[in-house]
């Protein structure tokens, strides 16, 4: 757990003083990722420094999981803390496995059990320790160096992360890929992560509480979607982005708008079985599913009413299906892409779980309008 | 040919002089970098101090050598040794100051921020940064500055013969006074072939010296060089 009390960090400059950071308070819960966000100098670099005394506050408190930082040597605590930068700061006369052994060896282990712990770690990021760790850092991609630098952090196995825009120098199709790495690494390991960003879309991605920063002051601290559904005040707004409701597909999976699951037929019922099914339950679309619950094909009923013979030989090909699991963006995406207003959803088995349409998603999106805001800033 | 017979004749006397001047100048370059180095590194400290001692480093330089070797005669002669060995040592040491303190300086200073804040972020002290980032990545350049001391003044101990400190210049000063040419040439040949051995040997040093991850291509050594990542 990381707490900030009225953190206050003054600059005196020449032109007078300025406040980076001005009564920032804040408690990042323990496993949870915090990011940091705003616009250039609004002091959420600044903050996050603050956390491992590389800048001393002029004022206030910061505790780690309950301690004071002020009560330790700041070389001392900075070796407790995993520390990940933008320009990744690999130390190029070094080895992959030197590089990553730093911390340990700052703390005295024995040089086995560190580079023991070095393999494992190159291991985890996807890295083949016997290819990488002897390796220096220029023969790494850009990538492979970022990846090393966060395993460089938790070298030691700190209980916090700080990291300063660590994916900000990686071309977009590779920080993709490296958010996601990082994200499945943080479901197993369950760091406390301050994470600090300018990229809304980032932020929404990895966090699990957004502080929004401006000008030294701490705008908002909320969840991603309480961010997006409501930004405390238009420069939020403004920072979010007008598309900030778009934003929030990312956030919700489709089993959260799934529609109550509809009525299924297999490929040999009689069609007046099937017209009897979809007046029963007031739908116009019944799904045909094969013996398993796999989805085949669906009747509408504007089609078929009327008609005679099997649900086989009338149903029509689904265009597509979206998995559970997936975000609400998916889903959007491919009902724009396949022009469709509802479309059908599998679990992970891949078995017919129900609909999800438009207007639902809509529905949806639009309750957290609706309720209050559910975290007060 | 006169030269070449001159010089088949006294191998054993040039081997002599070479020996007195490398003794000059490794004693010498050697005490100044344990100056210099440490100086370089701590004027990266204070930006008001470094243009100070970097000033006084570069004065001396312009100091004539042939005029230091005087000023020292009457204050060393207070100690017995006004002329020889030991003047002709300090010379060398003033001269190697500002080559030896300059590079040390800018390659302390141009290490890549980012590494020093990383280093500083990980938790290193001051002194474990300076071993283990600072000083490795500085190596290439502060033994560029040495390797430049080393030259400059092979050349320079060539006059300390004049303060009777011996070394290849006795045949240059010998040549100069009894008008022969033989001696001269032999001398001053000698000098240059031995700046150049030395600055050569010293490149070897440089590589071998440089941490292997930021050696360049062209530096690098076959055996040393691992598969590079393709990715």
């Amino acid at each position: 757990m990381i707490k900030l009390e009225n953190v206050t960090k003054a600059f005196e400059t020449p032109a007078g003083t300025v406040v980076a950071a001005d009564r920032i308070n804040m408690e990042v819960a323990d496993g949870e990722i915090c990011v940091l966000l705003g616009p250039s100098g609004c002091g959420k670099t600044t903050t996050l420094k603050m956390i491992n005394r590389l800048i001393e506050p002029t004022s206030g408190k910061i505790y780690i999981n309950g301690k004071d930082t002020d009560r330790y040597d700041p070389v001392e605590l900075r070796r407790t803390i995993g520390y990940v930068i933008q320009q990744i700061g690999l130390f190029p006369n070094m080895t992959v496995e030197e590089n990553v052994c730093v911390v340990p060896k700052l703390l005295g282990w024995n040089l086995d059990k560190a580079k023991q712990r070095a393999s494992e770690l190159l291991a985890t990021i996807n890295l083949d320790p016997a290819l990488f760790l002897k390796r220096y850092p220029k023969e790494l991609s850009g990538g492979q160096q970022q990846r090393v630098g966060v395993a460089r952090a938790l070298a030691a196995d700190p209980p916090v992360l700080l990291m300063d825009e660590p994916f900000g120098a990686i071309d977009p199709i590779n920080r993709e890929v490296i958010q996601d790495e990082f994200l499945k690494m943080h479901r197993r390991l369950r760091k406390t992560v301050m994470f600090v960003s300018h990229d809304i879309d980032e932020a929404v991605k990895m966090a699990d509480k957004v502080a929004i920063f401006r000008a030294g002051r701490l705008e908002q601290f909320a969840s991603p979607d309480d961010l997006l559904a409501h930004p405390a005040n238009d420069f939020i707004a403004d920072f979010v982005g007008t598309d900030r409701t778009l934003k929030r597909l990312r956030l919700v999976k489709v089993g959260a708008a799934l529609e109550p699951r509809a009525p299924t037929v297999v490929a040999d019922d009689p069609l007046d079985h099937v017209l009897a099914l979809m007046r029963e339950h007031g739908q116009r679309i019944v799904m045909v599913v094969d013996p398993s619950g796999r989805p085949q094909g669906f009747l509408d009923r504007d089609i078929v009413a009327g008609l005679s013979g099997t649900a086989a030989e009338h149903r029509a090909n689904l265009p597509a299906t979206v998995r559970i699991e997936d975000d609400l963006r998916t889903a959007v995406s491919k009902m724009f892409m396949h022009d469709v207003r509802w479309m059908a959803c599998v679990d992970r088995e891949g078995l017919f779980a129900g609909f999800v349409s438009q207007r639902g998603i809509a529905r949806l999106l639009g309750e957290t309008y609706r309720a209050p805001a559910g975290i007060p800033r | 040919m006169e030269t070449l017979k001159f010089i088949m004749n006294n191998l054993p006397a040039i081997g002599q002089r070479t020996i007195e001047h490398v003794s000059i100048v490794g004693v010498a370059v050697s005490l100044a970098i344990l100056t210099g180095v440490p100086i370089g590194i701590a004027i990266t400290q204070n930006k008001r101090a470094a243009d100070i001692v970097l000033y006084v480093a570069a004065m001396i330089m312009t100091i004539p050598s042939i005029a230091l070797f005087g000023v020292m005669i009457p204050v060393l002669a207070l100690i017995g040794q006004g002329i020889g060995y030991l003047p002709a040592v300090i010379a060398v040491l003033l001269y190697s100051q500002l080559p030896i303190i300059r590079n040390t300086y800018t390659a302390i200073s141009n290490v890549d921020p980012a590494l020093r804040e990383a280093a500083r972020g990980m938790g290193m002290s001051s002194l474990q940064r300076l071993r283990q980032v600072e000083i490795p990545l500085a190596i290439p350049v502060i033994m560029a500055g040495v390797r430049i001391a080393v030259v400059i003044n092979i050349g320079i101990t060539a006059i300390a013969t004049y303060i009777g400190a011996g070394g290849l210049g006795a045949f240059i000063s010998r040549g100069i006074s009894q008008t022969d040419s033989r001696q001269l040439i032999t001398g001053a040949l000698a000098v240059s072939l031995l700046a150049i051995a030395a600055d050569y040997g010293l490149l070897w040093l440089q590589h071998r010296l440089t941490p292997v991850g930021i050696r360049t291509p062209r530096m690098r050594t076959p055996r040393a060089a691992p598969g590079r990542a393709t990715a």
